[in-house]
């Protein structure tokens, strides 16, 4: 009997290994919690519907509303995604030639790190005055917060190479541009990649901060609307959707990643201590 | 003695502090024959990390003179393998493409050189691992691999940089043996840079026996014992007479002191 039972949850320990249940079961389950606790709390409390919309009304406003939300949603995902390809392109180039010519570090580093002090939020406005109401400004301030864990990353991934392999590489005659291709480059992937994942979810902010400022279509402009008629649910479906979307493209990185980097140890399977 | 292989002249390496110069390297000048099998022994900070640095032409020299098979070493010089106290593979190639590198690196022939590889591959025990990943491999495996880098475009020459200081006693004493065998099959010529007395006198032809701070050369042991030489040699009493003699010198210069035991010693016996 008992063994009977035992294998039968052996047999389920190894469906779910197999289906890797635990990488998507345990956030799933937390997220159907809150719902549950959200709903619940607004029955138990009698919430009103502007002030904490419930779940209900929020997915008939995401139905109702989709043919308004989804243009100004890729509207917003352009913008996110301008500024941060922006910052990939301009973040290693920078870094690159960062950990290239000491004269460069030693010119352009202090004032990198100073410019991250500035408040962007606190600027944003004067892209406005000089790049007008169009994409334009929205893209520059998502390149703006993205560009620096960017400029960082790939650098401190570059730099970290042993100082072995570079004697090796030069022993073997190689020019200063293979070395760079076939060993520093690729030594840098896992913590350019660490720099990709704080960009993107720093692009999302900047684009919505951008359509803060002034915008006449995007999710921001949405979400101030929303907030400016009291339409508590389309505003929550907003946030929704822009979640989702980030959470999308952070997955997306992710997914790049395991592929790129799947040599690296932070993407192997490990035994863990027994606690 | 025949015209050195490897020469070094009155090389000194100075290195500017705010207390002053520190000479890494003080007037070393050594001779390396053809096929020879030379070690470079001595405590750690003597300096005889970066005189094979200094041979490889990879760091500058403040002064003196190395001649590589009659070139004068200016630059990093190529005709040569070098195998460090880290693997240093390339963690995202299989262990055939860290091997075919060399080839990438220097413009050679791929397809003989993946041939070579895999005989040199052969050699060493790692035969049917040629498409396994450096993280998938053990330390004494990996360095084994970068063993194979050195000598897979069959190089004259290897420099070794205390190439087994990080592997477990047992894997050593194999590798020791294994690098012997490679050795005395391909007549390679070896500078082996080592802080182990037994190691040292086990491998080579000639111990060059260094002093810490400045590193200078403090004697020049020429190991007579016959080859093959096994495990079983080092309980010898020529092995240990060669062993006692460089422990002495460690001795003498204050390198190795047992301070520590005759002072316990003394203690016991006044407690009794």
């Amino acid at each position: 009997m008992a063994s009977g039972i035992d294998r039968a949850t052996d047999d389920m320990k190894w469906l779910a290994e197999r289906l890797r249940v635990g990488d998507w079961f345990y956030p799933t389950a937390t997220i159907i919690a809150l719902v549950v606790l959200w709903d619940v709390s607004i029955r138990v409390f009698a919430i009103r519907s502007f002030i904490l919309p419930s779940p209900a009304e929020v997915y008939q406003s995401l139905v109702r509303d989709w043919g308004m939300l989804f243009p100004n949603l890729l509207y917003t995902v352009y913008e996110i995604l301008g500024g941060f390809f922006l910052s990939v392109v301009i973040g290693v180039g920078l870094a690159v030639a960062i950990v290239s010519w000491r004269p460069i570090e030693k010119s352009l580093y202090p004032i990198l790190v100073g410019t991250q002090v500035i408040p962007k939020v606190a600027i944003a406005p004067l892209f406005v005055i000089w790049f007008g109401f169009g994409i334009e400004p929205k893209i520059f301030i998502a390149f703006l917060i993205a560009f620096f864990p960017m400029v960082i990353s790939t650098a401190v991934g570059l730099r970290s190479v042993e100082i072995e392999k570079l004697y090796l590489a030069r022993s073997m005659g190689a020019s200063a541009f293979q070395a760079f291709y076939k060993i520093k480059l690729p030594h840098a992937m896992p913590s350019v990649f660490a720099g990709l994942k704080l960009a993107i979810t720093g692009a999302v902010i900047g684009a919505i901060v951008g359509e803060f400022i002034g915008a006449d279509k995007g999710m921001g402009r949405v979400l101030l609307e929303a907030n400016g008629e009291m339409e508590t649910d389309v505003l929550f479906a907003g946030i929704a959707l822009l979640s989702i979307t980030g959470v999308i493209l952070f997955l997306i990185i992710d997914g790049l990643e395991r592929v790129v980097v799947r040599w690296h140890v932070s993407q192997r399977i490990r035994e863990q201590p027994i606690p | 003695m025949s015209e050195a292989f490897l020469k070094v002249e009155g090389v000194s390496k100075v290195y500017p502090t705010r207390q002053g110069e520190i000479f890494a390297v003080d007037d070393v000048s050594l001779g390396l024959p053809e096929h020879g099998f030379m070690s470079l022994l001595g405590p750690s900070g003597c300096g005889k990390s970066t005189l094979l640095l200094m041979s490889a032409g990879l760091i500058s020299r403040t002064a003196g003179t190395i001649v590589i098979c009659g070139n004068p070493v200016e630059r990093p010089y190529t005709d040569l393998g070098i195998v460090f106290q880290d693997a240093n593979l390339l963690d995202w190639r299989r262990v055939i493409d860290n091997l075919l590198i060399q080839a990438e690196f220097r413009g050679l022939d791929k397809a003989r050189l993946r041939d070579h590889g895999l005989k040199l591959l052969h050699m060493v025990g790692l035969a049917g691992y040629e498409h396994h990943y450096p993280h998938e491999l053990s330390g004494g495996m990996r360095q084994r691999v970068s063993i194979c880098r050195a000598l897979v475009h069959d190089p004259p020459l290897l420099l070794m940089d205390e190439p087994f200081g990080a592997l477990d006693a047992l894997t050593r004493d194999q590798l020791n043996l294994d690098l012997q065998e490679i050795w005395m099959e391909s007549r390679k010529t070896i500078l082996f840079v080592t802080h182990s007395i037994t190691e040292a006198v086990f491998l080579s032809d000639t111990v060059i026996v260094m002093t810490p701070q400045p590193g200078r050369v403090g004697a020049v042991v020429d190991i007579d014992l016959p080859r093959p030489r096994e495990f079983a040699i080092r309980e010898t009493p020529a092995f240990g007479s060669y062993t006692k003699q460089i422990r002495g010198l460690f001795e003498t210069w204050g390198v190795l002191t047992d301070r520590g035991v005759r002072t316990t010693a003394v203690k016991r016996r006044e407690a009794d």
